[in-house]
Parts: structure tokens; C-alpha cells; sequence
């Protein structure tokens, strides 16, 4: 496995913060502009970063996210280029974590093995994909511990014991928690009632828990810590600030650096 | 050791969802196990698809659309079950899994309308809230069935995401049912998608072939050459195959959209021309990209318009048990008034694929030959789509 993740958590526990964790997905709007976002994203203070390879059928993503899915499609925007940028970002940064959250068949059509291979040699530290369950998870599972590239397992608020102990076991780097039931997106707040399940996956010695799912307040990310999570993963607020500025890509990245900076402070007490 | 039931047909299907749905598709899975071993499900089932949808349903031999005397061509009757196809068969058995679930809400997809109306329906019959997720373009193109299935209490969703179309409608649907899987049952219309919607679908279609298994036994004293059924997702067709698979002697053959031709960019022929990967939660064929992003699929049947199939197919077509042809939507649309004319029958745009290579097979036979074709629904519904595309030459965009 990289390092980069325990490394991290290992400071941050030192300094006695969470972990902020924002997501974009790669290429939205263009890839230049994509650039310059994560660009913020890392200046705001991002501990580690979350990234969608634009696909055409996001079936675990809310509204926003699938325009920015579209948006990047429509502007050209394929894994290949996404490759690309990710390698301009592993050169703008070496230390911070970079995750890739997609979906099966964009790793199923590059074939598993080669797609985790690429990851690793790209510096690409963990992916989640969000159309396998643990039950499924075997050969990307196998092929992600043979190119030491975490595997980022989903413990949903209706999970078992047994399925959370299966999480716990299967996931290497960190466990993405979900705060609630549905979609990505700012249109159900956070419902946070998490305790047990953070308990649970302590218990069963998981990754640090990120919790992700309508958090887009500095308050969210304060009950995240609260509760026990290792940090909290923002998404649909990010990439809002995107849209909202189509037409100024520069006053984008500004607004992003800003909202990172506000929600990273609020991992510290 | 809870029983469970193989997700995987070869190397196809699985359940490739997001982590959240895992739970409720796997009670829907012992739901379905607990179901099919209780009498009175069974007895319940039955006596529904009895006396409220008309089953059995008659096989016919036709008298003149056969081109060649040495072929016999049956139809099997399933378009004159109550709901105008063999959607309504699944819908009920789904409709009473949801209530022992103890759930009050159905969600549905639909493309062209009919498994949207025949969800209704059923929800009408048994008391349970509905919501439809249907493309907005489908919306426009299909007021009629949008009316009906208002007129049965559901609420119909148009999907804007996306296409607009029924692959979209499907996502949507998905998003909705991890939102709301406590209490809401997603009433998926075809034997596709992830498990145990393939198997399950296909147990309650199988007596489509059962039917026509013993049908013909009773009328010819034998079984037939070849039985035919139209591939969309592959519901009447893994129906009408699923009791036949055992008897070597039978070809099956299912009959993709071949849309303007397989040598063009506009059909549906997933298995003919499709490859291997995942789309709304199975392994199987797909139409995809190089990168793996879905292509739009197209046909003059709405019902066969999508870019998928069902993972069984995907196995018979591997393993070569069953056979994948196409035929073109100028093919279908022939055979639609072939039908009407010959027999006094109108065909559903979708059945009329298989009725149309049906027509080709029995050209070629020397020798006596039964062909039993499912013949999955009635064409009320393409009256006035038929109407358009003749008027315009017979050529669809």
C-alpha cells in the first residue's frame, strides 16, 4: 500500500484535526479548467482529494454530479485525458492523497489488472468504486493489493454487522461512511446518526472512517469529527461552485480555495 | 447457512450496485427463495395470473403467414393477456413479493410504457402506491400509455438526465430505491439487471414456455424445431426458453433489434454486436465505447430500444445454447402488416423482430418443420407510431 493515507492520519492525529477530503470530478468543466480547481482545492488546504472519471451512467450520484459528469463528457474529456491530469496533479503535489472514485465498467473496459497498474505508476493512492459492493469485490480487491493501491470499501448507515465486519476487513487506506440512505448530493442534508456504526468499525480495527454524503457546512464536517469520524468527504458543494461559475472559470477556482479553507478549519478545534 | 441462489450464469450476471442496495436486493433474494416454497404464494400467483390476467393463454397455429407449407408457424398467445403483453405475468408475482415484504410503495422504470402500465395495474390491484420513472422523450412519444397508467393511480416521473430514454428512466429509478429501500420495492421490468432480478424475472415467465411446451406436445405429439422470441432485456424470451433449454432438439432462437442494420451505428443488437461489461448492476453484453461509456441503442420498438441484456442470454450466447439473430426495423415493420393481414392479428412492433425471422427461417426449410414464436404482445400501442413511420415511407430515424 502507499503510504500516504496512514501518513496522514498520523499527523493529523498528532495535530488533532479531521481530515477534510473535497471531491471534483476530473475535466469538469474542461481539463484546463480541472487543473486549475484541484489546484485549489490542494492551495485551500485539502488534506487528501477525492476524483470522478467523468462517466455516462452515474447511478450513485445526485444532480450536481451527474451535470459535472456530462459537462466533462461533453467537452471531450476521456480516462485517458484524466490520466493525464492526474499525472500534472501527482507532479503539482507528491504528498497529499489522491483517491479516484468511479465506476466498474470504465475499470472493467481498460481491463482490472491494467487499471490499477496505471494507478499505481501514475501515484494514484486509493480507489472506490462505487458499483461494487464488498460481496463483488475479489478481483478488484485482488488486483489493487498486487499494484499496493488502497482499496476504499462504502459502510452504508444500513449495515450489518457482519457486512460492516467485512468492510472493516476488505478496505485498505480509509472507509467512506455514508451519512444517510440516497444519492450524492446537497439536497438531504447529512443525517449523521453514526456513532454505531463508527463504534462497530473501530471494533473491527477499519480504516479511518471518512464520512461523505451531504456535507457541504462547516458544521457538517464538525459533527463528523464529533461523532467520530476520522474526517468528512464533500462533494456535490464543491462542484455547485463549478456550475455556478461557467462562465469565469478563475472566480471558480477562487471560490473553491475559499470554501476548502472554511471547511478545513472547521476539522480543528 | 442462509440458502442463496447463484448470482452468476457463466461468467454473467452478479450484483453490481452500490453498497447501499446490497441489503434489499438480498431480501429480495430470501423473499423470493421463501415464496417459492410457500403453497400459498404459489396458489395466490396462480390463481391471479388465472382469473384477473386470463392465463392460459391459447398457441395458435397460423393458417396464412407461413410462406412455406413444409413450416408450421404457432403463436403463442401472450398478447392476449389482460395488460396487452407478458409484462403483466412478472409484475404480479413482484406486486405480491412487495406486499410480504411488507412494503407500500413500487418503484418502476419504463421505456415505451408497458411495463409502466402493467406495474400500475398491478399496484391498482393490490392496493400499493406507484411511481414511474420514464424518459421525458418517451413521455412525449408515448402520451397515450402515460394516460393509462394516470388513469391507475400511478404517478408518472419524466426522467430530463441523460438521453431522456429508458436507460435513463432505469438510473433514475436506482437513485430513487437507494433513497427509499425501507419501505419502497423496485419493480424492475425485465430479466436484466442485477441479481436476483434475472432469475427472478425468469421464474415468473416461465410459464410462457411451460404452456407452449405442452401445447404443442397436445396438438403435434412432438416438440417444436425452433422457438423464436424478440430480445430487449430478454423477459419473453428467457420466459419462452427457460423450459426448453433442457431439450436438446429445440433451437432456440432470440431476435435482437437490427434497427437501420448491424453494418450501421442505429440498432439494439446487443449480443450480435455488443461486448462484455457492466451496465445497471449486471456483467453481460453491452454497448459500449473503448473507454466503456454507454452508446445510445436504437430501434423502431421502444421495448427493444436498450443497451443491454439480460445475463442468461448472455450465457445461452456464449455457450451457444441459444442462437442471436437481428432483424432490421424495415424487416419488423413488414412483418407487423404481414401478420395483420394474414391472420387478423396486430402485433406488438417488439414480437413482430421474431415473427419477422420466423418469416426467413421458414423459406429455407426442406423438410417439416414447427416454429413456435412467442408472440409477446399486441400492437394496439404502435397503432399510431406504425401509422407515422408507413406514412413516411417506412423509414424511422
Amino acid at each position: 500500500m502507499s503510504n500516504r493515507y496512514q501518513t496522514l492520519f498520523s499527523q493529523l492525529k498528532e495535530k488533532k484535526q479531521g481530515a477534510f477530503v473535497p471531491f471534483v470530478t476530473l475535466g469538469d468543466p474542461d481539463l484546463e479548467s480541472s487543473f486549475n480547481i484541484v489546484k485549489a482545492l490542494i492551495d485551500g488546504g485539502a488534506d487528501a482529494l477525492e476524483l470522478g472519471i467523468p462517466y455516462s451512467d452515474p447511478i450513485a450520484d445526485g444532480p450536481t454530479i451527474q451535470k459535472a459528469n456530462i459537462r466533462a463528457l461533453e467537452a471531450g474529456v476521456k480516462p485517458k485525458h484524466c490520466f493525464e491530469l492526474l499525472s500534472k496533479i501527482r507532479a503539482y503535489n507528491s504528498e497529499i492523497p489522491i483517491g479516484l472514485l468511479l465506476y466498474s465498467n470504465l475499470v472493467f473496459a481498460r481491463g482490472i489488472d491494467n487499471f490499477y497498474k496505471l494507478c499505481a505508476d501514475i501515484g494514484v493512492d486509493s480507489v472506490l468504486v462505487a458499483d461494487v459492493p464488498a460481496r463483488e469485490s475479489a478481483l478488484f480487491r485482488q488486483a489493487a493489493a498486487a499494484h499496493q493501491v488502497d482499496a476504499i470499501f462504502i459502510a452504508p448507515p444500513n449495515g450489518t454487522d457482519a457486512s460492516l465486519k467485512r468492510v472493516a476487513e476488505y478496505g485498505t487506506g480509509y472507509t467512506y461512511l455514508l451519512s444517510r440512505a440516497g444519492v450524492t448530493g446537497t439536497e438531504t442534508e447529512a443525517a449523521m446518526p453514526v456513532e454505531r456504526i463508527v463504534a462497530k468499525l473501530k471494533e473491527y480495527n477499519a480504516p479511518p472512517t471518512l464520512l461523505g454524503f451531504g456535507i457541504s457546512k462547516p458544521e457538517h464536517v464538525k459533527a463528523a469529527i464529533q461523532a467520530g469520524a476520522s474526517g468528512a468527504i464533500s462533494g456535490s458543494a464543491v462542484v455547485k461552485l463549478i456550475e455556478n461559475n461557467l462562465a469565469d472559470p478563475t472566480k471558480a477556482a477562487q471560490e473553491i480555495e475559499s470554501f476548502v479553507k472554511q471547511m478545513k478549519a472547521a476539522t480543528q478545534d | 447457512m442462509t440458502k442463496q441462489l447463484d448470482a452468476y450464469f457463466g461468467e454473467f450476471g452478479g450484483m453490481y450496485v452500490p453498497e447501499l442496495l446490497v441489503p434489499a436486493l438480498e431480501q429480495l433474494e430470501q423473499e423470493f427463495i421463501k415464496s417459492q416454497e410457500d403453497p400459498e404464494f404459489k396458489k395466490e400467483f396462480e390463481s391471479l395470473l388465472k382469473e384477473y390476467a386470463g392465463r392460459p393463454t391459447p398457441l395458435t397455429l397460423t393458417r396464412n403467414f407461413s410462406p412455406n407449407p413444409k413450416a408450421k408457424i404457432y403463436l403463442k398467445r401472450e398478447d392476449l393477456l389482460h395488460g396487452g403483453a407478458h409484462k403483466t405475468n412478472q409484475v404480479i408475482g413482484q406486486a405480491l413479493l412487495t406486499k410480504r415484504m411488507g412494503k407500500k410503495r413500487v418503484i418502476a422504470e419504463t421505456g415505451a410504457g408497458q411495463h409502466g402500465v402493467a406495474t400500475a395495474l398491478a399496484c391498482a390491484l393490490l392496493g400499493l402506491e406507484c411511481r414511474i420513472y420514464m424518459g421525458a422523450k418517451d413521455c412525449e412519444r408515448q402520451q397515450p400509455n402515460v394516460f393509462r397508467m394516470k388513469l391507475m393511480g400511478a404517478e408518472v416521473i419524466p426522467v430530463n438526465a441523460g438521453s431522456g430514454t429508458l436507460k435513463d428512466a432505469v438510473n433514475e429509478a436506482l437513485r430513487d430505491w437507494s433513497a427509499n429501500y425501507e419501505e419502497s420495492h423496485y419493480l424492475l421490468g425485465t430479466a436484466a439487471g442485477p441479481h436476483p432480478f434475472p432469475t427472478l424475472v425468469r421464474e415468473f415467465q416461465r410459464m410462457i414456455g411451460t404452456e407452449a411446451r405442452e401445447q404443442i406436445l397436445e396438438t403435434e405429439g412432438r416438440l417444436p424445431d425452433y422457438v423464436l422470441a424478440c430480445v430487449g432485456g430478454g423477459s419473453n424470451a428467457i420466459g419462452m426458453f427457460a423450459d426448453f433449454i433442457d431439450d436438446d432438439g429445440v433451437k432456440l432462437v432470440g431476435v435482437e433489434p437490427g434497427g437501420h442494420g448491424l453494418s450501421t451505428l442505429k440498432h439494439g443488437a446487443t449480443l450480435c454486436k455488443g461486448t462484455i461489461g457492466v451496465l445497471h448492476g449486471a456483467i453481460t453484453y453491452i454497448m459500449q465505447d473503448e473507454d466503456g461509456q454507454i452508446e445510445e441503442s436504437y430501434s423502431v420498438s421502444a421495448g427493444l430500444d436498450y443497451p443491454a441484456v439480460g445475463p442468461q442470454h448472455a450465457h445461452l450466447h456464449k455457450t451457444g445454447r441459444a442462437q442471436y439473430v437481428a432483424a432490421t426495423d424495415e424487416e419488423a415493420l413488414a412483418a407487423f402488416q404481414k401478420l395483420c393481414r394474414c391472420e387478423g392479428i396486430i402485433p406488438a412492433l417488439e414480437s413482430s423482430h421474431a415473427l419477422a425471422y420466423a418469416t426467413k427461417l421458414a423459406e429455407n426449410v426442406t423438410e417439416e418443420t414447427i416454429i413456435v414464436v412467442n408472440l409477446s404482445g399486441r400492437g394496439d400501442k404502435d397503432l399510431t407510431h406504425v401509422h407515422n413511420v408507413l406514412e413516411q415511407g417506412g423509414h424511422y430515424e
